[in-house]
């Protein structure tokens, strides 16, 4: 499972950039590309986050 | 002296005071030297990280491709935003093999790994030869920042030396430490003018992001998407995957590793670290908004110059010497990491090597002398090296790109790897890249008959697919032979 989601961002780069290299429309100001490269971005802290939170690895404490 | 320079100098030093103090309690051995005797807690570990993000390269070069070339400019925020998500799994199984074998160089990881010194032997030569492009680049982008933001008041020569002065003596007094503590005033001290500068001349001059990409859309159609050829979305694609597997195995990056308390550190930072990226987001705007007001335009190296004109032409001198001090700090971090790494693979790895009746308290002696050293070489090819030093940097990134297989695949249960098998891969991936680089091939020069697609790869996945062909094939053959003695056995 954090696999799939970890190969989320490889995917919008690989697939996902033949589709968004174009400036329009612009999107928050931004051209189309940029937007594109911003939400993923976010979207691999988002990820992050959740494989973070959902791995017992980080359950227990600092001490190791 | 004017007030910009005023403010550069004592942000200088400042940090060179940050620097020796970052020593204050500690017993200096190597291993607090070159790891912090490995007690830094997530704070540290980010800065370290984020020396990484923000040196003059992406200070000067992300603006000033932003300026030149547009679109491809975004494959920066690509590839760290991948590492990262890599980083999750790669960075915490480095660090429990190092704390355990207590390693202290990345040479020192192949050659315990592959229980191999002269494997180790040979990623020190690599990584050296590596590293010394990527110091003089800082050393150059510092010599340019500080000699432009101070109005031409010092020569980019002898803002150098001075640089070069300052990260010397606190790389060689505190170690890591030292990189540490000033580090903190450089991220935040970055952050502030970065963020400002990404807002402040976009609205300045355009009135909003908004207005200031369709005005360079209209007068430059395409310049902000990918081309169809060169740099096209096959170019991209392949230069991401291949710097985003590059961007750990520096020498220097990966050592920086070895510093952290617990691996939890690692995990959390690979959360945060995408977001913290975006920084750079606004050091691209800042050089976006150069396109259409900096008058006359500028041309070749002098495009990574256009966020610090555009900033003389915006702001009052003072303000332009915090621009330059902030270019300054992003040198001499990252500097003082390479001054180390280098320093410490010599010592260890090398020196000890060749005489192996050398005690802790000598390599560690070695080590620090040898900075001073490395300074000099560094200085030496910066004052000498001429253009060929852009081109000597992206082959030490494929070159030391090469080493990733050989550390992944030595993480598996049964490492598919064998070392005679590291061996050839690296060194096969490292003539190709040489080959390549010295002839000026691409692609398209060396496969003539293939599609466009084909060509605009990075030449980068030719050497790294004859790595790994090369790699398995060796390791097939030992392994055949290793197996077939047990049977006999």
């Amino acid at each position: 499972m954090k696999f799939v989601l970890a190969s989320l961002p490889f995917l919008a780069l690989i697939i996902g950039m033949f589709f968004a290299n174009r400036t329009n429309p612009m999107i928050l100001g931004m051209p189309f590309i940029m937007f594109w490269t911003v939400l993923w971005v976010v979207l691999s802290t988002v990820v992050m986050f959740i494989i973070y939170k959902t791995d017992p690895k980080n359950q227990r404490g600092d001490a190791e | 002296m004017n007030s910009a320079l005023l403010v550069i100098l004592i942000f200088l030093l400042v940090s060179l005071y940050l620097g020796i103090r970052a020593r204050r309690g500690k017993q200096m051995n190597l291993e607090q030297w070159a790891t912090g005797g490995r007690s830094f807690g997530t704070l540290f570990v980010f800065l370290l990280s984020a020396g990484e993000i923000y040196t003059t390269f992406t200070f000067l070069g992300g603006s000033g491709w932003a300026y030149g070339k547009g679109g491809p400019t975004l494959y920066i925020l690509w590839y760290g935003s991948l590492a990262y998500v890599l980083s999750y799994w790669l960075l915490p199984a480095i660090w429990r093999y190092a704390k355990e074998h207590k390693l202290l160089s990345q040479s020192d990881f192949f050659a315990k790994k592959y229980n191999s010194p002269a494997l180790g032997v040979l990623v020190s030569i690599i990584g050296i030869i590596a590293m010394i492009p990527y110091l003089v680049l800082q050393l150059k982008g510092l010599g340019s920042i500080v000699s432009i933001a101070s109005y031409g008041s010092i020569s980019s020569g002898v803002a150098i030396w001075i640089g070069v002065i300052a990260v010397t003596i606190y790389t060689t007094i505190s170690g890591v430490h030292g990189t540490a503590w000033t580090s903190v005033m450089k991220d935040a001290l970055v952050l502030a003018v970065v963020v400002f500068l990404g807002i402040y001349l976009p609205v300045h001059y355009f009135g909003g992001f908004s207005d200031m990409f369709h005005a360079i859309d209209q007068a430059k159609p395409g310049f902000l998407a990918l081309p169809h050829q060169g740099m096209s979305v096959y170019w991209f694609i392949s230069t991401v995957l291949l710097t985003a597997l590059g961007f750990y195995t520096w020498p220097h990056s990966f050592a920086a590793s070895f510093t952290a308390k617990n691996e939890k550190t690692f995990r959390r930072n690979a959360v945060i670290f995408p977001l913290y990226q975006l920084i750079l987001l606004f050091v691209f705007f800042a050089g976006f908004a150069a396109i259409l007001t900096v008058k006359p335009a500028l041309e070749g190296a002098a495009t990574d110059n256009a966020l610090l004109v555009l900033s003389i032409e915006s702001f009052p001198h003072w303000f332009v010497g915090v621009i330059g001090a902030a270019g300054l700090l992003c040198a001499l971090v990252p500097g003082s990491l390479l001054l180390m790494s280098a320093s410490t693979m010599i010592s260890k790895n090398l020196f000890k090597v060749f005489k192996p009746t050398a005690n802790e308290t000598q390599v560690a002696n070695v080590a620090k002398y040898l900075v001073p050293v490395v300074s000099l070489i560094a200085l030496y090819f910066t004052f000498n090296g001429g253009q060929t030093i852009v081109a000597l940097l992206l082959m030490g990134y494929s070159m030391v790109t090469q080493f990733f297989p050989a550390i992944v695949f030595s993480f598996m249960k049964n490492n598919p790897i064998s070392k005679a098998g590291a061996f050839a891969g690296i060194v096969a991936g490292e003539l190709v890249v040489s080959y390549v680089t010295i002839t000026n091939q691409t692609v398209a020069t060396l496969l003539p008959f293939m599609p466009q697609a084909v060509k605009d790869l990075n030449t980068g996945i030719i050497a790294m697919v004859l790595n790994l062909i090369v790699t398995f094939a060796v390791s097939a053959f030992t392994r055949d032979r290793q197996k077939s003695v047990e049977m006999a056995a």
